[in-house]
Formats: structure tokens, sequence, C-alpha cells
């Protein structure tokens, strides 16, 4: 089961989706914030939300989950 | 002359502010956030004053904050640097208010030329050239369609408070219209206090062009030369030099002439920078905007002309005279911007400087934000230093580069370093034939 993690450090600015959601290859899932620049997450495979591991305004670490698709 | 300067920004550029500060006798103080108590810049000014935390908003971009730091410390001057309060004319004016010194252009200039739609009317008026585009600000969608039906694709969609390429978008038909206006307005609400949105003429093609200008104490505007920007990532500069390799002797006369017209327009005193598209084949340039601040590569014209920028802000704003009578550019700079961010898609990559070690030599010049032990967090732009050579001519300024950009050691986060060799072996980069379309080619 995809995990989805952070690339960099950053600011959780926006979640777009919630646990139990359907979402295709290619979907943003939460939107980042880094040193002024938006960086969306996106999904990589098809599947289901089953883990939503950040709220906005939290501060994730390089390498931390943000989600699980299943 | 004022005896005490408040340096009202963070990194290189306060470093860099700072230093001609000290350098001409005057106290420099310094505000930071608690993400920069570590940084250069708070060790170099005499006086360091803790503003907050580190969310711009709370801090760096926080007035009253800014000005209670400039009354604790009884600062009697404020240079606001790039960037953050820099070009918010309500701050300027209440600096002003406080019987203190604005080290920048008239409140009044900074309003009539932040708002873009504005300053292209004023402009027009003035017989600068502009693009075809809207002389009021674009309210809907269906609006944005009819506007761009009439000025012709590609258009340019941009917020009209906007800056640093947040929120620009090109559209070449309807579909890419509607998606670049929704970005751009959700950008506008989010970044900018003005949510107006104008659309222009995208010119394909072009080079980035602006003028460096200072509106003197008298009242007189001068130009110092151009620097051309064309090496440009998401619509933000990377990579400046001067003279511009695309612009003959005639245009930039025609520039030089346009950058004064537009600083006479506005009353303009201080160093100011008009910022032009010019069309290399047809030797034509329109104008794009003003920024009503010292510029990010300012050092570059400072490295032709032996004129500093910053001196000569102090200066006209304590009503003095400047260094120099006349300009005289001398060979050719180029800067790098160098970046906290991977060099294939330039995403921001914050972290710890583990080694830091710069390039010396004759013809190179650091400004730099960070040192070693530095952590680069991710609250701030991802600016680390500006790496700017100075040579006989574009060639030897080239070659100098590729030395100084292999030379610059830093370890324990990704910078953007390896982008600028590969820069330097680009056919169309080596050849000074390249335009605004130049990093996207070399990415694609």
């Amino acid at each position: 089961m995809p995990e989805v993690r952070a690339e960099m450090v950053a600011n959780v600015w926006k979640v777009v989706v919630g646990e139990g959601d359907q979402v295709q290859d290619g979907d943003t899932l939460v939107i980042l914030e880094s040193m002024k620049m938006e960086i969306p997450v996106l999904a990589e495979d098809d599947g289901v939300i089953s883990r939503l591991k950040v709220a906005e305004g939290d501060v994730v670490q390089e390498g931390d989950l943000i989600a699980v698709i299943e | 002359m004022f005896e005490s300067v408040l340096v009202a920004n963070r990194g290189e550029i306060a470093s860099r502010v700072i230093h001609t500060v000290r350098a001409m006798g005057l106290k420099a103080i310094a505000v930071y956030s608690e993400a920069d108590a570590g940084l250069p810049f708070v060790a170099e000014a005499d006086e360091a004053i803790l503003i907050g935390p580190p969310q711009p908003a709370r801090s760096y971009l926080d007035a009253d904050r800014v000005l209670e730091a400039a009354r604790r410390t009884n600062a009697q001057a404020i240079h606001p640097g790039y960037g953050f309060l820099s070009e918010d004319a309500g701050f300027a004016e209440r600096v002003i208010d406080r019987g203190l010194v604005w080290v920048g252009p008239p409140p009044l200039a900074i309003a009539r030329m932040g708002d873009k739609i504005n300053a292209r009317n004023l402009m027009m008026e003035a017989g600068v050239p502009v693009s075809p585009g809207v002389w009021e600000p674009v309210p809907d969608a269906a609006t944005a369609v009819a506007e761009a039906e009439r000025i012709g694709y590609p258009v340019m969609v941009k917020a009209a408070g906007g800056g640093g390429g947040i929120g620009m978008g090109a559209a070449r038909d309807e579909a890419e219209l509607l998606l670049a206006y929704e970005t751009a307005r959700n950008r506008a609400a989010r970044f900018f206090s003005n949510s107006d949105i104008l659309l222009e003429r995208y010119v394909e093609g072009a080079r980035h062009v602006e003028v460096q200008i200072l509106g003197l104490a008298d009242g007189t505007v001068v130009a110092l030369g151009e620097r051309d920007c064309s090496v440009q990532r998401r619509h933000q500069k990377i990579v400046e030099e001067t003279p511009s390799p695309g612009v003959s002797p005639q245009l930039r006369a025609r520039m030089l002439d346009a950058g004064v017209r537009a600083g006479e327009t506005v009353g303009y005193r201080g160093a100011g920078t008009v910022e032009f598209l010019v069309d290399p084949a047809a030797q034509d340039f329109v104008f794009l905007e003003m920024n009503t601040r010292l510029q990010v590569e300012h050092p570059i014209t400072e490295l032709v002309t032996g004129i500093d920028l910053v001196e000569q802000q102090l200066l006209i704003a304590a009503g003095e005279q400047v260094t120099f009578t006349s300009v005289e550019p001398h060979g050719h700079a180029v800067e790098f911007r160098v970046y906290a961010e991977d060099p294939v898609r330039f995403l921001p990559r914050p972290g710890d400087i583990k080694i830091w070690e710069e390039p010396v030599g004759e013809g190179i010049r650091i400004d730099a934000g960070y040192a070693e032990g530095n952590a680069v967090t991710p609250f701030y732009d991802p600016l680390l230093a500006k790496l700017c050579v100075h040579g006989a001519d574009r060639a030897a300024a080239l070659r100098r580069a590729e030395q100084a950009v292999g030379a610059f050691q830093i370890e324990g986060l990704q910078t953007n370093l390896p982008f600028f060799t590969e820069l330097l072996g680009d056919p169309d980069f080596v050849a000074g034939t390249y335009d605004t379309g130049l990093v996207d080619r070399m990415r694609r």
C-alpha cells in the first residue's frame, strides 16, 4: 500500500482530501508551503485514502508520512 | 546626516545594507525573527533586536513591531531592503509621520507604481511604450475572455498588486485563460492586499531587461545602465547580467531615456528599477513594471559602475549629494542567485549548512545571507547568496563565473549551483542569444 511522504521541510498549507476519499493518480492530496512556494503533493496511485497524517498548519519534516492510499 | 539606520530586513540584503551603513560611520540596527538569531546579519549589526516569531506576518512584515523596534533603539532612519515592507506605501508614510527618515521613494511614488494597472496607464500618458492591455482591473472571468479577445492571444494574466512572479500565468487560448485567471485571483487574494487582476499581451521570445535609476535629492533622475534578467524559472530571475547582450547601443539609449521618464513622472527619489520586455528581433521594448526599492540584482550595476547604490540611497534620503558626477560602466558583470533548491525541478530544500566555503579571487563578489552551521528554514525565500563576477568583457566574466561556481562549496543541503554549471555550458546562454524561455527549454 503506497505511502505518500514529504519531500522537504514544509508547512501544511491546505489539506484537500480526507480519510476515506477515493483518489486517482495525479490528484492533489495536500498543498505544502516552503520558502514562499506552494508545493502540491499528488497521489501516485488510484485508491482510497486510508490514513491522513497531517492537518493544516502542521510542520512536516523530510520523509514524514502524509497519507496512505489503499 | 542621520546617525543610525534600522535595517528592516533579513539575510543577504540585511548584511549588504549593514555593510555600507557601517562603512559610512553610521550605526546599523538589525531586527530579526526567532528563526534568524544565528544568521550573520544579526552579528554584523551594531545592535540587533528580536521582533517576533519566524512567520513573516508576525515579524518582518509586522509594521507595528518594526516601528516599535525603531523607537526602542532610537533609530533615526529605516532602510527596508527589498520585499517585506519595502513597497508598502502605508508603512513608508508611518515611518515619515514618526519623524524618521525613510530610505526609499516618496510614499505616493510607491503607491502610483505599486498598482500595475495604474503604472501602465501612467507610463502610456508619459509616452513610455506599454504592450496592449487593460486600463482597468478585470472583475470576472467573462470580462477576462472579452478583454483577451480584444488584446489578442497570447496574453499574460497578473495580479495588479503582485510581485515576484507569484500568480502570473500566460494563456494561449480561452481554456488556458480561465485557468490562469482563477490562479491569479486566488494568489492575489492570498499574497497581496490588492486582488485586482490585469491582462496584457504576452510577448513571446522576449528578453527581460531593466533600467536602474536614481532620483537625486534635487529632483533630477539619472539612469545607471541596464540589467538583463532573462534567465528565469517560474517567472522569477535566477541569473542577471549587465550590459545586456541583446540590446544595441541605440536601443539602450532609448530604454535609459524611458527609465528616466518613468522616474520623473512619479517624482521619484532614491534607487528604483524600471522593468521592460525587449523584442530582440525588432529591437523594441515595452514597459513591464517599476520596482520602487533596491533590487536584488543591484550588485552587478555596482560592479560595472563602481557606484555603491546603498550609499547613494542613504545620501539621497538625507538630502545630500551623491558621490558620482558621471556614470561610466566598465566591463561585464553577472549575478547567480544561489538558492536552497534542487537543481532539476527547482523545488525548495531547506536544511542545515554543514560546509560553506565561498570562492575568492579577483572579480568575485559574494553577498551571502548564511554561513557554516546556519539552518535554512522554510519560512523565507530560498536565496542563500548572490555570486557575482566581473570581467573585462562577457567572455572573461563567464570564465570567471565557471571557476567561481565550481569552487563554491555548500554541503548539508541541496542548492542550484549544479544548474549554473549546466547553464554556463548552454550554447544559447554562452552566445548571449537567450530569452525568458531559456530555462524551460533546458528542462524540456
